[in-house]
């Protein structure tokens, strides 16, 4: 099985889901298909179901509105997956960190129903596009 | 034993396979050259396979669960069938019987007919919408297509591929006629609407529907349908060949043939490019007015022999 596990890291299919961000960071993903940072080159292109997402990427702060819907939706997605931390919010809450109706960063909530999901981390505010490729590329070399 | 070995090996299941994967890399790697992109590598299709081969499979609750996994299998065959037929009967043409080009063409509407009980089993909101879309986009595309090869079939006096290929030795490509330009134009639009690419996308609808009727696919069961769509884009323009363009002759033909195919992928890939998806009732009006009235139209002309 050792060619569909490379296979795997060859073709990675995203499912964007924004929870609470300041919207910064889904504009900067965008980029990532544009001519200059073109990612498809990598096997990676956006999907519209979670049902056929291999990498969750989460932007944004979590608050206490959108944590069911996260956690439901990572229910929905077939494993093995990957989830990217988009974004300094989605790492550790960035500036939102003490605010009243955020539920903390990201590797916390999803502990709660999965105890090892496999988390890359790309800080910034928002992440640069290289940064961002170097993130998911080294996070599917370390999977 | 050399029935199985056509429908497994060639022109069966592993090489419609391989060539149709290839094809979708071609159409992937030419769309990002359009938008000035650089695109996926040669192996993206095969490796999409693997990677779906290798995930979970989710049957979500509402399902049938021996019908949620057996109809995609079953469009897979019944297309690998017909590419099967095709491949087979064009080579060797006193293989071919009467009524094969009906038989493939039919073969080849099973997978829509497979994804609409899939989608409509799955129990999603979503993809009922879109197995609504895609029931109704089968019935517009299918009436210019029937008629295109009535046509045909008329105008060489024979449904077979046999009668059809030996008229176009002896007389030359129908395509050289008026009727038969009108017809293939006609006939790339319908397979761009079989194929369920993007002025016809509206049952996947990505953007508006999430997925539409693919949405609760996963893993193994959204691989047989990856793969039935690969192998009907081989099948398709293959069959629009044959139907208004001389088919495949041994020897030098085939490198003709190679280059035909590459000409309709080219034509289908800019028709994606160049079109934003077109509403439900839109679609049905384009094919059930301009494409009908095309295709009577072109009957009559061949009619008179034009």
């Amino acid at each position: 099985m050792d060619i569909l596990k490379k296979s795997f890291k060859k073709s990675i299919w995203i499912f964007h889901l924004s929870t609470a961000a300041c919207n910064g960071c889904d504009i900067e993903v965008l980029e990532l298909l544009t001519p200059r940072y073109d990612i498809e080159r990598f096997g990676i292109k956006l999907v519209g179901s979670p049902r056929h997402a291999d990498a969750l990427l989460v932007c944004g702060a979590i608050n206490a509105h959108s944590k069911p819907r996260l956690l439901e939706v990572y229910r929905q997605v077939p494993k093995p997956c990957l989830v990217v931390a988009f974004g300094s919010c989605a790492c550790s809450s960035g500036i939102f960190r003490e605010s009243y109706s955020i539920v903390g960063p990201l590797d916390k909530v999803l502990k709660e129903v999965d105890p090892n999901p496999n988390i890359v981390y790309i800080p910034g505010c928002p992440p640069k596009p290289e940064a961002m490729i170097e993130g998911i590329i080294m996070g599917l070399e370390a999977l | 034993m050399k029935l199985l070995f056509y429908y497994l090996l060639y022109p069966g299941f592993v090489f419609a396979s391989v060539i149709g994967l290839l094809s979708v890399w071609i159409d992937r790697k030419v769309s990002a050259r359009i938008q000035w992109r650089y695109g996926p590598p040669w192996f993206q299709g095969f490796a999409d396979i693997g990677k779906l081969l290798y995930k979970e499979v989710i049957i979500p609750k509402e399902a049938s669960r021996s019908g949620f996994m057996l109809a995609p299998l079953f469009g897979l065959a019944s297309v690998t069938l017909g590419v099967t037929i095709l491949g087979v009967s064009s080579i060797n043409l006193s293989a071919s019987f009467i009524g094969d080009i009906i038989v493939v063409y039919y073969l080849f509407t099973i997978p829509a007919i497979a994804l609409v009980y899939t989608g409509s089993t799955s129990g999603n909101p979503l993809s009922s919408v879109g197995v609504s879309r895609e029931i109704k986009l089968l019935l517009s595309y299918d009436l210019p297509m029937v008629i295109l090869i009535v046509m045909v079939a008329t105008k060489v006096q024979g449904f077979s591929i046999q009668s059809i290929t030996q008229f176009q030795r002896i007389n030359g490509p129908i395509i050289l006629h008026w009727y038969g330009v009108i017809g293939f134009i006609i006939s790339i639009f319908c397979i761009q609407a079989k194929l369920g690419r993007v002025p016809f996308d509206l049952a996947e609808a990505e953007t508006e529907l999430g997925s539409g009727i693919l949405m609760e696919f996963s893993g193994a069961v959204l691989a047989a349908y990856e793969l039935s769509q690969a192998i009907m884009l081989f099948g398709l323009p293959f069959f629009i060949i044959i139907l208004f363009w001389g088919g495949v002759s041994g020897g030098i033909g085939i490198l003709w043939a190679i280059l035909k195919y590459l000409l309709i992928m080219v034509l289908l890939i800019l028709l994606k490019n160049t079109n934003p998806r077109l509403r439900i009732d839109q679609a049905m009006k384009y094919f059930w007015g301009w494409m009908t009235g095309g295709a009577i139209l072109a009957g009559i002309l061949a009619y008179f022999g034009v």
